[in-house]
């Protein structure tokens, strides 16, 4: 079911199933058969961790999604709510349980709180008059969620935001929490690096607990060598740029949310031959995007410019071995080829698909507004013309293109320019503000409070010491055979990417002078192994740990 | 159809660099018309099948039959059969309390240790895992800041009633911030609102940002408006009060808060901007009153013509000049609703005002006013065409808005770069441009090829012909 999890180099299952098995004690907790009531965005982040099936095992025989009025009937001994520990949640759960009480007073009710319990939830539901009415009020950390075979994600989308905007750090213990869950599964990492404040800070939270921990020894043969923390704001470039590989396309056009994609309907219409097509569905299609699909995992990462050419290989393939049904003469080679038929009829409904992405896709990178706005970027990238108003920019918000489209191209050629100059910037300033709404004076404000805008305080622009220092700029991009990471972003390398690279070989002392150019302290820690665990670690491993930067900072 | 495999590398292994350069169209469409090919015969060799146990099932939605989602839905229709209510019942994410993104459940969510009484429950379900194992060595007696804390985080009992000073309560909530965690900040902030007059929490919580930052969530998420308000009042930043007026539905009041801020100490810049977001919310308010009634009466032509399709209250000042243009235009300067006095009011630039009333003149069809926009007459009188936008611009912005060739015309004529003309010319079928550069070049190899593209007897043809005719062009080819 998970099995892409531990096909990469470490097996990732190990952690899925320690949230499993969690995930099960807490059912079997509330003896008989359950409802679970779920707040809707939980269940992507569940998805991940568990399938219906692993609850039915434990009695869960409805599952109803969190809604005001009355619970819908069903003929269970306990309600389970399943809700992020939210205020206005605490008055949905009270008015389910105040209407429910009136009808059967059998049922029993319980609460998980993801990923923490809460005072302030606990009080709402006091005040409501309700608390007393649950069995249990119990907790379910979920902290790093195995998301595919070499990828671990805390899908907590508001990071960064609460970091540099909020100054709220919670996230920072929770990651800690995560880094801290994972040491004890895969043995304590012997090396963390960092750079940034707040991976300084995770560094320091994960060094405390360990001295907590003091006394119990972890005696894992660790899996992992080196630990790299990289705070987000180290590198603001690379989520501005537009992504051009494959998934990153995907991502950018319709949007990846835990794993999913949702994608018009139109092109996937199952017409069978002289049918005519009467009624298209309406509802989006809905994909789950992983490496547990052979094609996908394939070319998922490459350039979109390559993906048309692996797509026709793998139609060659697929097409070959259908063929191979002339040959099959004996009975035994029948036999063979009947068995291999739903591997291959799964090879051809991925193909079908992925063609069909694809040309979604090959319609919009084709577009005359797509190649306008990638030139604009990859100018600022390689640093041409950043110091003044671009044309481009300018029309774009006279034709009132999206605001997250201005934005991006504005912050983009404010850290190619290591701030923009103060006639530059009230320039952009005032056409947004015009155009766009006096009130996002507030959303302007808070890229400058980020650092995505700022005013250029020095005369000097370091990004050019920057760009050369970590080759950010390839000009000779491979996108068909790649040997560098440059391919991503058809020229532009990613700065967090070439610092993690740089780490491996030859280290960050070769590049002291642009380390001190980029925000927050950077460190080196050692964590003491046990002394029986001292033996050669052959593999090396390392595990960076980047926060997912949201761009939607306006107005709140 | 596909070209010789070494072509095909070849192709594929040059295009470098600048991406999505999709020259060869053909050639990528095979790309994709290939796998789709296959995709097609392979498909009634196993349609049969498609139900076979060994395929992981997906339902329309596409979601594997049996993860979370898909079953939530499942059962939850299947239960909702009495209840008549859709099947995908939804939380309504959209109200600004649940969408913000705010994560509620780091700063509002509370540390555990107050719910000690209810401890049967506090139990974690994998101790070996998440939990230190110092935690089950219950040491009551260090009752330090530090100690404390690291209690809450563990969600044990604590007694804060201990920290009596200010200097302890303040060295607390310095260990809390420290120790990251929005929970245990929130609860000591809680035991400080309670045990302190505000007037000294205020003054304390100034040189600490973070602590501030949680007190005003948890003020909001309680909906502790007074003290909020105060809070806001007495020291933040006046963006942040400007931004209350986000939560004002009422316009009028929208208005007199957005006058209260304007005394308020922003930058400079910031200070012009709310000055103009005042202003233009008070003219907004009068023209909306004065173009409601003038509709309702049934008076002016252009209502009954073009309805308004919304209100114009808190729109943009771009889309209020674009109303303007569309509905005041030829008003004199001195109303509020005229878009000279827009313009000026709110120093709109060259570029912006053309483009917008550019597109609402050629909206209404007002090819004059159009004209007369770039109309302008030197000292000699003698009338020409001077336009901000580049015309390749104007031409398309008339485009959009569907105006006539003859207008068009026009302006493609007005393009300096004459490959761009002839390009656009081509493009809007402005065939007179294309054959009065065709001319200029003296190029009839073109001319010729142009021949087959206008339609045989036409005005053009006629024009063509007869220029090819023509014996004193002296023709390059």
């Amino acid at each position: 079911m998970a099995a892409h999890l531990s096909y990469g180099r470490v097996n990732l299952n190990i952690l899925r199933e320690a949230a499993r098995k969690e995930l099960r004690e807490f059912l079997d907790k509330c003896a008989g058969s359950k409802a679970i009531v779920w707040d809707e965005y939980l269940t992507g982040p569940f998805g991940l961790i568990a399938q219906y099936s692993l609850l039915k095992e434990h009695e869960v025989e409805k599952m109803f999604t969190l809604k005001s009025g009355r619970l819908p009937s069903a003929e269970v001994k306990n309600i389970i709510f399943f809700v992020r520990p939210r205020l206005e949640l605490m008055d949905i759960i009270a008015e389910n349980v105040f209407r429910e009480d009136k009808l059967h007073s059998s049922r029993d009710f319980h609460i998980l709180f993801v990923p923490r319990r809460s005072l302030l939830c606990e009080q709402r539901l006091k005040e409501q008059g309700v608390l007393g009415s649950f069995i249990n009020i119990d907790e379910y950390i979920l902290d790093l969620i195995p998301y595919d075979g070499d990828l671990l994600s805390m899908e907590y989308e508001s990071a960064f935001r609460e970091c540099y905007l909020e100054n709220d750090q919670t996230s920072l213990y929770h990651t800690a929490k995560g880094l801290m869950t994972l040491q004890a599964l895969y043995g304590t990492i012997p090396q963390i690096y960092g750079k940034g404040e707040c991976a300084r800070h995770v560094a320091n939270m994960m060094l405390r607990m360990k001295r907590e921990f003091a006394g119990s020894q972890n005696q894992i043969l660790p899996v992992f060598d080196t630990l790299l923390l990289l705070d987000r704001n180290v590198d603001l470039l690379t989520p501005l740029a537009t992504q051009l590989t494959y998934e990153g396309l995907i991502d950018e056009i319709y949007g990846i949310s835990n794993g999913y994609v949702k994608l018009p309907p139109e092109k996937f219409a199952q017409k069978k031959q002289g049918e005519a097509s009467k009624d298209l569905p309406t509802e989006p299609k809905k994909l789950q995007l992983n490496s547990a699909e052979e094609l996908y995992a394939e070319i998922r990462d490459k350039n979109f410019n390559a993906v048309g050419a692996a797509l026709s290989k793998k139609a060659k393939i697929i097409s070959a071995a259908f063929e191979e049904r002339h040959n099959a003469k004996t009975v035994g080679e029948i036999k063979q080829f009947v068995s291999q038929l739903p591997h291959m009829q799964a090879a051809r409904s991925s193909l079908a698909n992925h063609t069909s992405i694809a040309e979604l896709i090959k319609d919009i990178t084709t577009s005359e507004a797509f190649f306008d706005n990638l030139t604009v970027e990859q100018e600022f990238m390689t640093g041409v013309d950043t110091d003044k108003v671009n044309i481009y920019i300018e029309d774009s918000i006279a034709q009132k293109d999206p605001l997250i489209k201005i934005l991006r191209l504005v912050c983009m050629q404010s850290v190619c320019n290591n701030g923009l100059k103060q006639k530059v910037l009230d320039y952009y300033k005032r056409e947004i503000l015009q155009t766009y709404g006096y009130e996002h004076i507030l959303t302007l404000n808070n890229l400058e409070k980020v650092g995505l805008l700022k005013p250029q305080t020095s005369s000097r622009n370091n990004y050019p010491t920057i760009r050369k220092t970590l080759k950010l700029w390839m000009e000779d991009a491979n996108e068909q055979n790649p040997n560098d990471i440059s391919y991503v972003y058809s020229g532009y390398a990613p700065l967090s990417i070439r610092l993690t690279q740089v780490l491996a070989r030859p280290g960050w002392r070769s590049i002291e002078e642009v380390l001190k150019m980029l925000p927050g302290p950077h460190f080196e820690e050692r964590q003491q192994l046990p002394a029986g665990l001292h033996k050669k670690r052959k593999d090396q491993y390392s595990l960076g740990l980047l926060f997912a930067l949201l761009l939607t900072t306006q107005n709140k | 159809m596909m070209k010789s495999k070494a072509d095909e590398e070849d192709f594929w292994n040059s295009s470098k660099c600048k991406p999505f350069t999709f020259d060869d169209e053909d050639d990528e469409f095979s790309k994709l018309k290939e796998s789709k090919q296959t995709v097609k015969n392979i498909r009634p060799l196993v349609d049969e099948d498609e139900d076979e146990d060994d395929v992981e099932k997906i339902s329309w939605s596409g979601e594997p039959v049996g993860s979370i989602s898909w079953s939530v839905r499942e059962t939850a229709a299947s239960s909702q059969r009495t209840e008549r209510e859709p099947a995908f019942p939804k939380i309504n994410t959209d109200t600004p309390a649940i969408s913000r993104s705010l994560s509620g459940y780091s700063l509002s969510a509370l540390f555990k240790g107050g719910t000690a009484q209810s401890d049967s429950s506090v139990r974690l379900y994998a101790p070996e895992l998440r939990k230190p194992k110092s935690e089950y060595k219950d040491i009551v007696s260090d009752w330090s800041p530090e100690h404390t804390v690291q209690r809450m985080q563990q969600g044990k009992v604590v007694h804060l009633e201990k920290f009596r000073s200010l200097q302890d309560k303040l060295l607390l909530l310095d260990f809390a911030v420290s120790a990251h965690d929005g929970n245990v900040i929130t609860a000591v902030l809680i035991y400080l609102k309670r045990t302190l007059s505000k007037e000294v929490l205020f003054r304390e919580l100034e040189s600490r940002q973070t602590a501030l930052r949680h007190f005003i969530h948890y003020l909001t998420e309680t909906r502790d408006q007074r003290l909020l308000l105060e809070l806001l009042r007495s020291r933040t930043s006046p963006l942040l009060q400007y931004k209350e007026h986000l939560s004002i539905a009422d316009e009028n009041k929208r208005r007199d808060f957005l006058k209260s801020c304007l005394s308020l100490p922003f930058s400079p810049e910031d200070s012009a901007h709310v000055q103009d977001h005042y202003t233009l919310l008070e003219r907004q308010i009068i023209i909306e009153a004065t173009d409601r009634h003038a509709e309702r009466g049934g008076k002016v032509e252009i209502f009954q013509k073009f309805p308004r399709r919304a209100s114009i209250l808190n729109m943009p000042l771009i889309t209020t000049l674009y109303y303007c243009c569309f509905y005041h235009y030829h008003e004199s300067e001195g109303t509020y609703s005229s878009p000279l006095n827009i313009r000026q009011t709110f120093r709109i630039s060259d570029k912006q005002y053309f483009v917008t009333a550019l597109a609402a003149r050629a909206k209404l069809k007002a090819w004059s006013d159009v004209d007369a926009l770039f109309t302008s007459r030197n000292w000699l009188g003698f009338t020409r065409k001077k336009s901000p936008l580049s015309f390749q611009r104007v031409v398309d912005i008339l485009h959009r808005n569907s105006a006539p060739t003859q207008v068009l015309q026009e302006y493609v004529g007005l393009v300096d770069d004459s490959d761009l003309r002839i390009s656009l010319a081509q493009k809007h079928k402005c065939h007179d441009i294309v054959i009065n550069t065709y001319r200029d070049l003296k190029d009839r190899q073109l001319l010729l090829g142009y021949l087959s593209k206008v339609e045989r007897g036409s005005a053009e043809a006629g024009k063509i012909n007869q220029l090819l005719s023509n014996q004193q062009i002296r023709w390059r080819n």
